[in-house]
């Protein structure tokens, strides 16, 4: 038997209503870890190459992780996995809130959710039951009506996933919302929802998770508690949260500003944490079991608009607040507040906004096609171009698909300044002075993200120019980071208060009973990580070192103001890094996992399917 | 009159539910927040706040039970007898605060100890001893916010 997971796996057809529910094979569960690595195997082994992101035949798999929902630190992050709708590759997203432990508590690991409903639908699951309901009045709502909705007619204790009008017009960067807030918002995760014409999970459940040892887990998961709150940390970084960064991020020129043109914004100070805490905040809202709250829930007025949203966190501020250069925090509040009700991510969001005005700006585009003019700094354009991305409406059907499809229609020399990477679109973090982190968006599995590796603070720490070593922490993050995905929880007590890695190794083993080291559950990460390389590579046609590339604006042009100005990595030296990062990793020149390197890590089955002998 | 006097600043509640984890960790070694003892209630979108319920051993639940099954203990707080108890829920019904308790595998109601494990636990002091406001080790907590 297994501990620490729910120990079953539900499959749902939502085209015929079927059902089945099996165990979680054990097998899995000592190779991929949970959550992000079953997500990675499950769709290795369901999805064929010819099948796209918006075909009946894609899949999505909703998982936890064998510390998900177990008495520790923020142990509540559920991860999505589909066919990217944003690269044709490898897709997930994960997020917080609630709604993990809740799956847990219903008795799921995973639920792989395949095929197509004939009508807009929800799935609602309670423990044994599991049902495909008809979405009726549910399908066109936001996703804060949306949830208020299905909590009075479920009940307060639902806890309930859905998308917006984006996810239901299939936008490439819908996200999942969650928990009024929480978003599992990267690549398009909600457009796949969309297309199934599923609008909304919705869990409750009774069960307990089984421990190997709860009396041991008990006074572990106490101390652990305990160790946060006499970190100085705790105090420190939770009253402002993910926003306390935005300060230093600026001030070290990696502040993305004006679609990633510079990489500092002189209003800075109008939208970072101290903003939020003195002029907007209602509340600090936590996800299940966290000590630490980075939710800041606030309020404010725009134009004749009262609202409410759960935000801005740093990667809002980044992107639609530097990015687009809104100089107030209650703006950038604002247009979170539309993007999340909308159902779309910021980050993406972010971004593609500030390409359609730079677009704008150098005469790419016009007031005929956009419908208005478009300036960088005002809130009633971004909310306005945000709203026809939902709908896919003018100019925004084409924005809808992101920058890359969009460069490539619009051209006139666009693609320069359209920043993605696989066709994922970046998030907050401009690196032309920073290798590692520039190194580290060339090759996140699922295009252009920071959270595989965040490797500024080492390009700080043993300066910026440098090259050595980059390469090899940035494996070594790859590896680490994602390692708290498989096993379903928040890496935040590690990454921002600075907690001990090894207390997750001995909860671990009291938590499941399997006797591994913290290098055995890193050894199954680079599995995950080398199988999504693979899944890559079956699934995008040519896939190799041309996908680990970044937007031409960064090789081309230098930082032309703050602290990072007259900076650029040279070409060459981003080559030399991606030389020696491949050669860590075992791959050959052209990116591709060598046949010796997969058999080690125990992916034989993958050097069958790709023919690599 | 109890030992402990459960208190709460719902303003500061994050709604972890950390609470609701140790609780039923305590009371029945189990990981399973739906076994606590307290209740966290989400209000959102608007306003955008967190209730506690909790129980303060008012004893209503001891007065309405016909079989005499809830007990006042000498500290102060009451217990469910369990070898009494024939789980007609009517103190479920009748509880003010709605805070007794049920779940699927219990046959009958259960209820607050006054064990503490939520006071030491909760990250946010938004449910605290009133008469020792100042318990947690973090005492700076009330500044930093
Ligand atoms: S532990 Fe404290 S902050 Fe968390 S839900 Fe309970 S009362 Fe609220």
């Amino acid at each position: 038997m297994l501990y620490g997971y729910a120990g079953r796996i539900l499959r749902v057809n939502l085209g015929d209503g079927s059902k089945e529910v099996t165990d979680t094979p054990e097998e899995m569960a000592r190779e991929f870890i949970g959550s992000r690595g079953f997500g990675s195997k499950i769709l290795w082994d369901e999805l064929d190459a010819d099948v796209k992101p918006f075909d009946r035949d894609n899949i999505i798999v909703m998982a936890a992780g064998p510390l998900s929902g177990v008495l520790l630190p923020s142990s509540g992050k559920i991860s999505f996995h589909t066919k990217s709708p944003a690269t044709g590759g490898y897709a997930d997203s994960n997020m917080g809130g609630h709604i993990c432990a809740e799956l847990k508590q219903a008795g799921y690991d995973a639920v792989v959710i395949e095929g197509r409903a004939a009508e807009p639908s929800y799935l609602y699951l309670e423990d044994d039951e599991v049902e495909v309901r008809p979405a009726g009045d549910l399908w066109g709502m936001g996703c804060f009506e949306g949830e208020e909705y299905l909590k009075e007619e479920l009940g307060e204790d639902a806890q309930i996933a859905l998308i917006g009008p984006a996810g239901e017009n299939k936008v490439k960067y819908a996200c999942i919302g969650h928990d009024f807030g929480r978003q599992a918002g990267r690549c398009g995760v909600g457009a796949v929802m969309g297309d199934k014409n599923l609008k909304a999970v919705a869990v409750r459940g009774s069960r307990t998770i089984p421990l190997k040892d709860p009396e041991a887990v008990y006074e572990k998961g106490k101390a652990m508690y305990q160790e946060v709150f006499d970190n100085p940390g705790f105090l420190e970084w939770t009253p402002e949260g993910t926003a306390g960064v935005t300060d230093w991020i600026n001030e070290i020129g990696s502040f993305p500003t004006k679609n990633f043109w510079t990489g500092y914004f002189e209003d800075y100070d109008k939208i970072n944490g101290r903003a939020i805490l003195e002029q907007i905040l209602v509340t600090h809202k936590g996800c299940f079991s966290c000590p630490i709250p980075c939710g800041k829930y606030s309020t404010g007025t725009v134009g004749d608009e009262d609202f409410v949203v759960e935000g801005p966190e740093y990667e809002t501020i980044a992107m639609m607040g530097g990015n687009l250069m809104l100089d107030s925090i209650e703006k950038v509040a604002y247009v979170n507040k539309v993007a999340d009700d909308l159902g779309l991510d910021t980050i993406s969001g972010g971004n593609v906004i500030a390409f359609a005005i730079e677009c704008f700006e150098k005469g790419l585009l016009d007031e005929e096609m956009v419908g208005r003019t478009l300036e960088w700094g005002n809130v009633d354009d971004v909310a306005y171009v945000l709203d026809l991305i939902a709908r896919r409406e003018g100019i925004g059907d084409l924005l809808a698909e992101g920058v890359r499809y969009a460069s490539r229609q619009i051209g006139g020399g666009s693609q320069q300044f359209a920043i993605e990477t696989k066709g994922l679109e970046w998030s907050g973090y401009e690196s032309r002075w920073a290798p590692s982190q520039m190194l580290a968006y060339a090759t996140a599995d699922v295009g252009a993200h920071h959270n595989r590796a965040w490797g500024i603070t080492y390009d700080i720490a043993v300066g910026r120019d440098a090259l050595e070593g980059k390469a090899e922490k940035i494996v070594e993050l790859q590896h680490l980071r994602p390692l708290f995905d498989a096993l379903g929880i928040c890496r935040f007590p590690w990454v921002e208060i600075d907690f001990d890695l090894q207390h997750y190794e001995e909860i671990f083993k009291i938590v499941t009973g399997m006797d591994f080291s913290w290098e055995d559950l890193l050894r199954a990460s680079e599995r995950i990580w080398n199988l999504n390389r693979a899944f890559n590579m079956k699934h995008i046609p040519g896939f190799g070192r041309e996908d680990d590339s970044v937007p031409e604006r960064f090789f081309e042009e230098d930082v032309p103001t703050g602290p990072a100005e007259g900076h650029r990595l040279p070409r060459a030296d981003f080559e030399k890094l991606l030389d020696r990062y491949y050669e860590l990793r075992g791959w050959d020149v052209n990116g591709r996992p060598t046949p010796e390197t997969l058999a080690e890590l125990g992916l034989d089955f993958v050097i069958e399917e790709l023919d690599l002998q | 009159m109890s030992a402990l006097r459960l208190a709460v600043n719902q303003d500061n509640c994050s709604g972890c539910r950390v609470c609701q984890l140790v609780c039923a960790m305590e009371q029945f070694s189990e990981n399973n927040p739906k076994k606590g003892r307290l209740g966290i209630h989400g209000r959102f979108p608007e306003p955008g706040k967190y209730e506690i319920s909790y129980c303060d051993q008012c004893g209503v639940c001891a007065d309405v039970c016909p079989v005499e099954a809830i007990e006042e203990h000498d500290d102060g707080y009451y217990w469910v007898n369990e070898e009494l108890c024939t789980g007609c829920m009517l103190c479920v019904e009748e509880c003010p605060r709605d805070v007794m308790f049920t779940h699927p595998d219990r046959e009958t109601p259960f209820k607050c100890v006054d064990c503490g494990v939520c006071v030491t636990y909760c990250p946010r002091n938004a449910i605290y001893d009133a008469d020792d406001p100042q318990r947690t080790k973090y005492k700076e907590f009330e500044e930093v916010q």
